[in-house]
């Protein structure tokens, strides 16, 4: 159970939903909930081997993913989960 | 008076530094692709103040804000960019001594962060997870609520962001090929480059194909362009003068980029290289002609790209 901030650019995608409640253990889990209640956000997400896209950043809270277990980071009933495009071809910090 | 006596002052100094604005070379590629009556060049838009396509944009923008008397002495112009325009508003800002505010999302590279702050230019920064619209809400704000002290240039909707490319660019492109250009390809971000360049090269010659690109999908790798399907559509945007409008795949401009470099001395931004992916799927789809395309910026400002693709 976490809370998923949507990106500005994908809201169209969303009914312009900012954030959605999502139920998954792993941000993984709670990514693929935001697909498939929005279907078209998919081919933005993910790529054709159904890994998350090249370009598609992801925290938890203040951290990159990257810096803690990737897909597989476990989310509780507080975290907020962000979907951030990279700026300049992935060189990208939150803060 | 006195007002209109700085002002002068003011159109002077912007009037000086125009010489250091555009005529870039046009770079012949020769050795990734070969064709035998098909020619690419490329305008090596680095090499003026600022160092990217935006100067001409930018100088457009601020003389002409100067000239209608939006931009007066002392008065901060104020954008949102992601980039190359907020570094060349700095820095003709920095030779005119005009202030510079710019809305940035936070997750903009720390090299562009620090050139910046180097040119003297105020930063704001507007939350990652808004990307750039959230920056020109941003811009648009601050000159709303003190349209004394800013002037919003507005890249995104200001028409000398087009015009600055229908006056110089597409006049230098046609000179420059002694008028054979066939076909003008680029990519699409405030979309001034494609617009302003497609418009005169129409007027010249309504044969010249003009093909524009975009990146493929909404989380891309190509800083400066825009997947128009998910964006905020630029103002200035007129899709009715593309004859073709294709989409390019990050991963593709990479290996191209690594291609320029090893064989054309190139070291170029992925989107410079993104236009030359262009480039080439038209020239594969055509027996003769000329190609012009820009590379809006070198690998100058993207360190950790490059070194991700050289390690």
């Amino acid at each position: 159970m976490a809370k998923l901030i949507i990106p500005t650019p994908l809201r169209k995608f969303t009914n312009n939903q900012s954030s959605v409640e999502t139920r998954g253990e792993t941000v993984l889990d709670s990514v693929r909930e935001l697909t498939e209640k929005y279907p078209e956000l998919r081919q933005h997400v993910f790529d054709q081997q159904g890994k998350i896209r090249s370009f598609v950043r992801i925290y938890v809270g203040d951290n990159d993913i990257k810096s803690l277990d990737n897909e597989k980071t476990q989310v509780q009933q507080d975290s907020v989960i962000s979907i951030i495009p990279a700026i300049a071809g992935g060189v990208c910090s939150k803060r | 008076m006195i007002q209109a006596a700085v002002d002068t002052r003011l159109s002077e100094r912007i009037e000086q530094i125009g010489k250091f604005v555009g005529k870039t070379p046009l770079f012949p590629i020769k050795r990734v692709f070969h064709k035998p009556g098909v020619k690419i060049y490329a305008k090596l838009e680095w090499q003026q103040l600022g160092g990217s396509v935006k100067a001409r944009p930018a100088y457009q923008i601020i003389k002409e804000a100067i000239r209608s008397g939006k931009l007066t002495d002392g008065k901060h112009l104020v954008d949102a960019s992601s980039g190359n325009t907020a570094i060349a508003y700095a820095a003709i800002g920095s030779a005119a001594g005009i202030p510079v505010t710019i809305c940035i999302p936070e997750n903009a590279s720390a090299e562009r962060k620090l050139l910046l702050r180097s040119y003297g230019a105020k930063v704001i920064f507007t939350p990652a997870v808004g990307e750039m619209d959230d920056a020109q809400d941003c811009a648009r704000t601050l000159s709303e609520e003190k349209p004394y002290e800013y002037y919003y240039a507005d890249q995104y909707s200001n028409v000398n962001n087009w015009k600055a490319h229908y006056l110089t660019t597409a006049e230098e492109v046609y000179q420059q090929t002694n008028g054979k250009i066939t076909h003008f390809v680029a990519g699409l971000g405030t979309t001034g480059t494609f617009v302003g360049t497609t418009r005169r090269l129409k007027e010249i010659n309504p044969d010249i194909q003009c093909i524009s690109f975009q990146p493929d999908t909404a989380f891309h790798g190509l800083e400066g362009w825009k997947h128009l399907e998910t964006a905020r559509v630029p103002r200035i945007y007129d899709a009715s003068v593309a004859d073709q409008n294709f989409g390019v795949d990050t991963m593709e401009a990479y290996e191209w980029l690594k291609r320029l470099a090893r064989e054309e001395g190139l070291l170029v931004s992925p989107s410079a290289a993104a236009n030359l992916a262009g480039a080439i799927r038209v020239a594969e789809q055509i027996e003769e002609g000329v190609i012009v395309t820009t590379f809006a910026d070198s690998a100058d400002k993207y360190g950790e790209v490059i070194r991700e693709l050289f390690k």
